[in-house]
């Protein structure tokens, strides 16, 4: 496979919030700021990382009827790694974040890309795939909480820059909700477009 | 009192779902139906309650005098996932019937944030055995709440006209958060 | 591919393997972090002891006592200057808030004034509860200065002396909730 197509799937094509829709749960559960959703994302890319390279360097060392055990204790060990490191470097963050840092675990699409591609695949196509699909988690929801602090305060990044509140319903919950069904109808509309020219010119 | 307030907040206040984001992925997976809503409520109370026992017991019994409060997250989820193993293989042989209206959805549970999310959430807020069976079930409930409710919605959605690209998911969520900001409504209660 | 038969031995020792060097693992991190969480949480109630009291030339928190509230006891950490008691700060907290727990730092000074008030720990709604930080509004500065035993710490819906956060009554009720009881305890008992 090309790996550079291996890489870029995981923003648009086969993103993992927009279109395969894993790992909702966090995705609409930290992301009131661009930051919180930046960091979470980059947490779990980390994670998805970790787990698809040791998953895909031990595969052949695994009874095929422990797999998933075998799979999902590797990606609790880096889920606390990262949960105890943040807890002492960054510990704002790390508060913010709470209770989804040790949800990463049940994150689906950390389990399912193992079980889906690293357990099928080489180091390095597996290593890339989780950096694609952690960039593109990453990705979503930078925009999804760009876009709720955006309306819902009036800032970007923690940089306020209108005085007074926001639209506040984007910050509170059904804000996450509703915001992220319009974004996944436009990445719809967007891949759909794309795959129309795609057809056309053949 | 204390116990009628954790029941209401959790079930209404604090909805797991439509306030935590916990537990998203079988609410927008297995919400077409009201009667997979139903089975997959049943399921996660019969695990939610079991597991968040379990992983009660082995965090004040094993980690906590160990010192070995870092491996909660390793330990739990696999104690969650054996513990869904076993309630299969059991629920097979005790009580066929039963297996049939639930045994399509365990295998999605060990994966489902809910059950993990609460067995952290009652350590963390020091509950003691009784208050975190008590939340375990008002989870679980306020989980089959919103699951039953939003199936019944979108039962009818089918029938009306929907833009191209809001079909499916998109109209789903938009959905999701008109409910969510009902159950706002409920807060303050508590 | 090669895969490893599933007998029984074979799994057992594959997962006691896997299981074992994770912990390994897991535990070597936990020694090389422990250091810096411990630090972090340190660091950041030092900064809010410095917050919430007059300038101090001692190690509040090595002079930690704590006082008995009907919440439970609450750690008091008192402030001197060349030996003579400043200021006192009293871990307050509620579990009254919107969200749950709310942790703040209450600023005493010996007679009894409110200081200071800093927030430790909240789970309040951004862009509602959570204006109680000083960060975000001006809120918990009206406390600033006020003697409690003087007026009313309750919100002005319920005919108290404090203007509630717009739109965020249940918070704010929690955040006076917290100071009056720091304060009460202290007044009770804390004076050492």
């Amino acid at each position: 496979m090309n790996q550079w197509d291996n890489f870029k799937k995981g923003f648009l094509k086969e993103n993992p919030v927009f279109v395969l829709l894993l790992g909702l749960c966090p995705t609409l559960g930290v992301t009131t700021s661009a930051l919180n959703g930046l960091a979470m994302g980059l947490a779990t890319a980390f994670v998805l990382v970790m787990s698809n390279s040791v998953i895909s360097l031990i595969k052949n060392l695994i009874p095929s009827k422990v797999r998933i055990p075998s799979f999902i204790v590797v990606i609790a060990s880096f889920v606390t790694i990262v949960d105890l490191v943040m807890a002492g470097y960054a510990p704002a963050l790390h508060a913010k974040l709470g209770l989804f840092i040790p949800l990463i675990v049940v994150n689906c699409i950390v389990l399912g890309r193992a079980e889906g591609f690293a357990s099928k695949n080489n180091l390095l196509s597996s290593l890339i795939d989780g950096a694609s699909m952690g960039l593109g988690f990453a990705f979503a929801l930078t925009i999804l909480g760009g876009i709720r602090e955006l309306l819902g305060g009036g800032a970007f990044f923690g940089h306020k820059f209108i005085t007074g509140d926001g639209i506040l319903i984007f910050v509170l919950a059904p804000g996450a909700f509703i915001v992220l069904g319009y974004l996944i109808a436009i990445v719809n509309i967007i891949n759909k477009s794309k795959a129309k020219a795609h057809c056309s010119t053949d | 009192m204390e116990y009628f307030s954790i029941i209401i907040s959790a079930i209404f206040v604090n909805n797991i779902v439509l306030t935590q984001f916990l537990g998203i992925c079988p609410f927008l997976g297995v919400s077409n139906k009201v009667e997979t809503a139903l089975g997959m409520g049943g399921a996660v109370l019969f695990v939610m309650t079991l597991s968040t026992i379990v992983t009660y017991l082995v965090q004040n019994y094993i980690l906590v005098p160990l010192n070995i409060g870092y491996l909660q997250t390793i330990t739990y989820i696999l104690v969650i996932a054996a513990l869904v193993q076993m309630v299969e293989i059991i629920l097979k042989k005790v009580s066929p019937a039963l297996y049939q209206a639930l045994g399509v959805f365990l295998p999605l549970i060990t994966t489902n944030c809910t059950i993990l999310g609460v067995a952290i959430l009652v350590i963390q807020k020091e509950y003691n055995l009784i208050e975190s069976v008590l939340f375990a079930i008002s989870n679980a409930c306020g989980f089959a709440l919103a699951l039953i409710i939003f199936s019944g919605l979108r039962e009818n959605l089918d029938l009306v006209e929907i833009p191209e690209a809001l079909k499916g998911v998109p109209i789903a969520l938009i959905i999701a958060g008109l409910l969510s900001l009902a159950f706002m409504g409920f807060a303050g209660i508590v | 591919m090669a895969n490893k038969e599933s007998t029984f031995i074979n799994m057992v020792a594959t997962l006691f393997i896997v299981t074992f060097i994770s912990s390994a693992a897991v535990g070597y991190v936990y020694e090389a972090t422990k250091e810096p969480i411990a630090q972090a949480r340190l660091e950041k109630k030092t900064i809010a002891i410095r917050a919430v009291v007059p300038d101090f030339d001692n190690k509040p928190i090595d002079e930690t006592y704590t006082i008995n509230s009907n919440v439970g006891p609450l750690s008091c950490y008192p402030a001197k200057q060349g030996g003579q008691l400043v200021g006192t700060a009293i871990e307050a907290i509620t579990n009254k808030g919107f969200g749950g727990t709310v942790k703040l730092m209450v600023g005493l000074l010996p007679n009894g004034v409110i200081k200071d008030i800093a927030v430790l720990e909240h789970k309040e709604t951004p862009g509602l509860g959570d204006k109680m930080d000083k960060s975000k509004s001006d809120f918990s500065i009206q406390f600033n200065g006020k003697d409690p035993s003087k007026m009313k710490l309750t919100v002005s819906k319920d005919g108290g002396d404090i203007n509630a956060i717009t739109a965020a009554t249940i918070s704010s009720r929690a955040f006076c909730d917290a100071v009056q009881t720091a304060y009460t305890s202290y007044m009770k008992e804390g004076k050492q």
